[in-house]
């Protein structure tokens, strides 16, 4: 059995207890929805048993709902999920606007008030640091920072991972064979010390660089869910109807599969977010990742450790921010994939 | 199985040999590790040239590897770049005190991981499903390196307020730690804070797999047949739901050694350990190649080792799968 097998072998069913329903593929019927041929009906219904009884008890037409309708609407029964929705849409907000906010620049000094500790009255909300640098205002600067970095790993790592997935699931040999090779030669080393090491030799002058380097460690995870998605939607009906129909590979790729393969798609890039946030704040405490005087939450906490037992706030606040963002992803993560992915239960260690 | 095992070990041994001499390239390639010791006013040309001659530093990267490899064979990994210090021996000292912490924590990571999992899994949707839920999601959100730095506030803050000294919070051992039984009594003491802080995110994650793993048992039809024949419910969850939902865990807690030694760099920097992940941490700092080699090479070994138990104890608990 090779590791990549096991994936399958023990997943939960966390699904039980959900309302079984006609949930198939999601985006399959929304790829139908586009008004394309004689066939395409402009808004295709989906509709379970129970839903067509009621109708036909009620004696009421039922409203036509596209897959994402559907999905949106799963999503929206999450309540904590929604919550941490509006949370994380509140935090991103603050940190884009960050200069605008802020009530002093990240590195404004305040020589007369140093080591303040927070007050609700004062000047300095979350207090200062030894150079009298108001706190509030470091952890703004850093959470922009941080989500900054986190983002782009997300973008850059999902691009890498579903590209590389999508060839992989769908040509098979070669590009096949490398993938998991190249799997297997990264799943040898410990994770986390290797990002360590290209840290440190490779050297992490800018967030760019740090993003980058997360980036090229995480794409793989991407790469073989993509990859697992497109060699069992390969063997698919439609896609032989597509192929008879005289469609080429990369109409097949882009229009036919990816589409499909959306809902996991999106799912693990939230995740990735999540991991991402936490990876760059662990680097940036051990003094790998983000350099001063670029603030970011994690590089807040290597600064402030020194002296972190005695001005408990320093470290303090930046964690609860890191804390407050990766459950509020996890929590949005755990959200979207009840409502686009029923089939996939998450495993996390 | 003995042909398994063996096309296995030929097969990591390839992996593991290419995954070598891409490491070694890239830490070689892309650092100057004798750069501090140019611009240190004390030292002279002749000590850095004595290095760079030592260890070869002048010639090109894939003989640098065969003259690393030779050493690494013969010579139990060579020495380290500045100070010439022996490498394997120091590995093998401070791997034991990373292996008393880590096995401790991961014992009761999953003693409370499979407990907590199991009650959510036979109670789901109860209070206590809920609650373990939340708590683990708050787990998986908190860097470790924070916990372990709040619960040294904590512990540092309660002692400037009460005058009482809970635990140490670094450090293995005291000054004086004595010997025989004390001994063990203080390092017990001193292990406290990093496995608690450890244990918080392996239970995270370890109870929502077991409580995931269970469910699925739970819902499995030779459970209703069991039911069915009027076995009593403690009869069938002890035997036929557990013991089959046990066994993924087996596999994961193998397969995550790796993650739990990585996870230890962070730990024992924080509390100062004198351990693997202190190593290897020190090593970065002074961009040392040697030792960082030889860490990550002696870590992936033993990944190796433990992913093949993993699959062979997966093969003999579960009889549908087969190794070949």
């Amino acid at each position: 059995m090779r590791p990549q097998d096991r994936e399958e072998v023990a997943v939960g069913s966390e699904s039980v207890g959900r309302p079984a329903s006609a949930h198939g593929q999601v985006g399959s019927l929304a790829l139908q929805a586009e008004p394309e041929g004689p066939l395409g009906s402009p808004e295709a219904v989906v509709a379970s048993p129970e839903d067509l009884a009621l109708v036909y008890e009620a004696g009421v037409e039922p409203e036509a709902r596209s897959q994402w309708a559907y999905a949106r609407i799963r999503f929206f029964r999450h309540k904590l999920a929604v919550v941490s929705l509006f949370v994380l849409i509140g935090l991103g907000l603050v940190a884009a606007f960050a200069k605008q906010i802020a009530p002093y620049g990240f590195d404004e000094l305040d020589l007369f008030n140093t080591t303040a500790s927070p007050t609700l009255e004062g000047k300095h909300l979350f207090g200062t640091d030894l150079l009298g640098r108001d706190y509030l205002s470091r952890v703004l600067f850093g959470m922009r920072t941080s989500l900054w970095v986190a983002l782009f790993v997300a973008f850059l790592s999902t691009a890498i991972g579903t590209s590389i997935g999508a060839l992989a699931g769908y040509y098979g040999g070669v590009i096949d064979n490398l993938l998991m090779r190249f799997t297997d030669l990264v799943l040898t080393l410990p994770g986390f010390a290797v990002l360590l090491t290209a840290a440190a030799f490779f050297g992490t002058s800018s967030p760019l660089k740090v993003a980058v380097i997360l980036a090229l460690l995480f794409w793989t995870a991407i790469a073989r869910i993509v990859r697992g998605v497109f060699l069992s939607l390969r063997e698919k009906e439609y896609i032989e109807a597509a192929k008879a129909s005289g469609a080429g590979d990369m109409r097949i790729i882009l229009r036919h599969m990816l589409p499909n393969s959306l809902g996991p798609i999106i799912v693990n890039t939230t995740l990735v977010v999540a991991l991402a946030i936490l990876t760059e704040a662990a680097l940036s405490f051990l003094g790998f990742g983000i350099q001063p005087p670029n603030p970011s939450l994690g590089s807040l906490i290597q600064q402030g450790q020194g002296e972190g037992t005695r001005l408990w706030w320093l470290v303090t606040f930046p964690g609860l921010t890191i804390v407050a963002i990766a459950l509020a992803i996890n929590f949005v993560g755990d959200g979207l994939r009840d409502a686009l992915d029923p089939t996939q239960r998450r495993v996390r260690a | 199985m003995l042909a398994f095992i063996i096309r296995r070990l030929l097969y990591s041994t390839v992996v593991l040999v290419l995954a070598s001499f891409l490491v070694f390239t890239f830490v070689t390639y892309s650092g100057d590790p004798l750069a501090a010791l140019r611009i240190a006013p004390n030292v002279s040309q002749l000590t850095v040239k004595n290095v760079i001659e030592r260890k070869h530093l002048d010639d090109p990267i894939p003989k640098r590897y065969l003259y690393w490899v030779q050493d690494a064979v013969t010579n139990q990994f060579g020495s380290t770049l500045l100070d010439n210090r022996p490498i394997l021996p120091e590995l093998w000292r401070v791997m034991k005190n990373t292996l008393q912490l880590v096995i401790a924590a991961q014992l009761l990571v999953i003693i409370f991981a499979v407990l907590i999992g199991v009650y959510s899994a036979i109670r789901q949707y109860s209070p206590f499903d809920y609650t373990a839920t939340g708590f683990s999601f708050l787990g998986l959100s908190t860097p470790v390196f924070w916990l372990a730095l709040m619960v040294q506030v904590i512990v540092v803050q309660i002692f400037e307020h009460t005058g009482h000294r809970l635990f140490p919070i670094a450090n293995l051992s005291d000054v004086d730690p004595g010997t025989g039984l004390h001994f063990w009594i203080d390092r017990a003491h001193h292990l406290v804070l990093p496995v608690f802080v450890l244990m918080v995110a392996g239970i995270a994650g370890y109870s929502r797999y077991m409580r995931a793993a269970m469910l699925e048992v739970i819902n499995s039809d030779y459970v209703r047949t069991a039911r069915a024949k009027g076995l009593p419910e403690r009869r069938v969850m002890m035997k036929h739901a557990l013991r089959n939902a046990l066994i993924p865990l087996v596999t994961l807690v193998a397969l995550d050694f790796g993650a739990i030694l990585s996870g230890a760099v962070i730990t024992e920097t924080v509390f100062s350990l004198d351990g693997m992940g202190l190593y290897f941490y020190n090593a970065l700092l002074v961009n040392d190649p040697y030792p960082v080699m030889a860490w990550l090479m002696i870590t992936a070994v033993m990944i190796v080792v433990f992913n093949l138990i993993a699959d062979i104890a997966y093969g003999l608990l579960d009889p549908r799968v087969r190794l070949d």
